[in-house]
């Protein structure tokens, strides 16, 4: 006769696998509800408030030129190849225009020589992915703030939007990151037009990208092509404040 | 024995009439079965040993703590490992990336789906439960510290004495464990050596260290705290710290588990759950 009674070491067994699928199961369960993930970010503003707390004004660690990396990686888009972006890029960016416009008193039209006349800045910082490596690179450009100064924020403007040339995919809508008016006004936010001593490459985000340190790789947006000065974020893409916060990751990415 | 002849609130002198007539019936019944002589024999004997003592092991506060901190940890583990999936390779100093040197590299896409939270390739997600119950973990860490040091538990419990931590006790520890030998009586009903080494380890050098290399890896808190990335020499360090820590803590889990398993599993995590904890009995040596 079969034995209907399980033995302890049988029961202990079944039960622990059986426990353990269930969590496993569970999690992914909950990992496909949009309102239990929603829950679960309400720990980003835990991380905000208490990094806004910490970090304050505080600058990001400078470097000597000992520690850069031997090749800086590119990730995401390593060239937009768009028509717009190859005409450009074919001009040598000379008929490039980074449009400063939104809420500001005096909207720009800045082009790549005007931008490397201003005064400017240059750090060795280091670029912490999301994904968690970390690279160590020279960057030389304008700090946003000197240029957002030329342009008379409003009143209003709470945040700073950053529209790129490239597409990850097919009619996404294009590449684009938002940071604060803290970040936007941080002496080390600059737009970097230079890596390593020489001009911004494609694959590093040519002709001009953001370097706002002590947040995460993806906030560093590059190939920009306009900014935009807002006073709310949810009427623009999905609403998140930028293309990988639409598609979940954090808008406060110091984490 | 009539039960009518104890007094209210008698329950453990209950229980242990209690447990010494069912160990009687199920060996007598044994007995019938077999027809051993061994078996009667037996029964002899456990009806005259002395009833096992049942004591409260654990506080409502550990016990609480206990389980919330498992599922934070559990959830935490898991979600890490999908984090890690993002780039399965570890560095060492100011910065690694794919053109650089690792020091390790776990296959080409890291851990397996079961290791990992959610199953699928989700880096957002991964994310999003770990900081949550990071955050809860933390949380519920601090309340147990607070909890430990003012009610005694780390000095009375945790903290090995002199004499335990001389090398001869801890081999001698060693040597029993390997035999699979565990405390009975009155040693059982403390926390034998390798037991408060472990916790101690877990709560006072691995935790601390999870949380400080964590933060490192937060370009955010980097800013705040410049001396953290020098002290664990650069941001991939730290995140390999973290890892191997994170990793030591599963193996604290899986022994900790078999040697519930192998201690008595019924026993030990009711005495997790109820408090309640039946000791071994025996001589204690």
């Amino acid at each position: 006769m079969k034995r209907l009674v399980w033995t302890r070491r049988q029961m202990l067994l079944r039960g622990s696998a059986a426990f353990g699928g269930l969590m496993v199961g569970g999690c992914d369960r909950l990992s496909q509800s949009p309102t239990f993930l929603r829950f679960l970010g309400s720990a980003e503003y835990l991380n905000y408030r208490a990094q806004r707390l910490v970090v304050g004004q505080s600058l990001a660690h400078e470097f000597p030129e000992t520690d850069l990396s031997p090749v800086f990686r590119s990730n995401g888009t390593s060239n937009p190849d768009n028509d717009r972006y190859n005409r450009l890029r074919a001009g040598n960016f000379a008929d490039w225009r980074l449009s400063v416009h939104g809420l500001v008193e005096q909207p720009l039209e800045l082009s790549l020589a005007q931008l490397r006349a201003m005064p400017s800045r240059t750090q060795i910082t280091r670029h912490d992915c999301v994904e968690g490596w970390s690279a160590i690179g020279k960057w030389s450009g304008v700090p946003l703030g000197s240029v957002l100064d030329r342009a008379q924020l409003n009143p209003e403007a709470r945040f700073i939007v950053l529209y790129c040339a490239d597409e990850l995919e097919r009619n996404d809508g294009g590449y684009y990151e938002s940071i604060d008016l803290v970040d936007a006004f941080h002496p080390q936010t600059l737009l970097a037009y230079s890596l390593n001593d020489k001009p911004l490459a494609i694959a590093n985000g040519a002709p001009l990208r953001l370097r706002v340190e002590r947040q995460l790789g993806y906030k560093q947006a590059k190939y920009l092509m306009r900014i935009e000065a807002v006073a709310q974020l949810k009427d623009i893409g999905a609403g998140k404040g930028g293309y990988w916060e639409d598609r979940g990751y954090e808008w406060y990415a110091g984490i | 024995m009539n039960i009518g002849e104890f007094a209210i609130g008698d329950e453990r002198a209950l229980c242990q009439v209690f447990y010494s007539s069912v160990r009687e019936l199920q060996v007598t019944a044994h007995a019938q079965e077999t027809g051993s002589t061994l078996a009667v024999a037996s029964t002899i004997m456990v009806a005259t040993m002395a009833p096992p003592e049942i004591i409260r092991r654990h506080s409502l506060a550990t016990r609480l703590l206990h389980w919330v901190n498992a599922l934070c940890v559990f959830l935490v583990l898991m979600s890490g490992l999908q984090i890690f999936n993002a780039d399965p390779h570890l560095y060492w100093g100011q910065f690694g990336a794919s053109p650089d040197k690792p020091l390790l590299s776990i296959g080409a896409h890291g851990f397996p789906p079961w290791a990992t939270i959610p199953s699928w390739q989700a880096l957002s997600a991964g994310r999003r439960w770990h900081f949550f119950f990071a955050w809860l973990l933390i949380f519920n860490s601090f309340t147990y510290l607070l909890f430990s040091f003012i009610s005694g538990h780390v000095r009375r419990d945790l903290l090995p004495t002199r004499s335990e931590i001389a090398p001869s006790h801890i081999l001698h520890d060693i040597w029993n464990h390997l035999r699979l030998r565990f405390p009975k009586g009155e040693a059982a009903k403390r926390y034998n050596v390798l037991q408060k080494l472990a916790y101690f380890g877990v709560i006072f050098v691995l935790a601390p260290l999870i949380l400080a290399t964590g933060l490192t890896m937060s370009p955010g808190f980097d800013a705040a705290c410049p001396w953290l990335v020098t002290l664990f020499g650069g941001r991939p360090s730290a995140r390999t710290i973290h890892f191997t820590a994170a990793m030591l803590v599963a193996l604290f889990i899986l022994v900790h588990l078999l040697m519930v398993v192998l201690a008595g599993p019924v026993n030990e995590i009711r005495s997790m759950i109820t408090g309640r904890y039946v000791v071994p009995p025996g001589k204690s040596r």
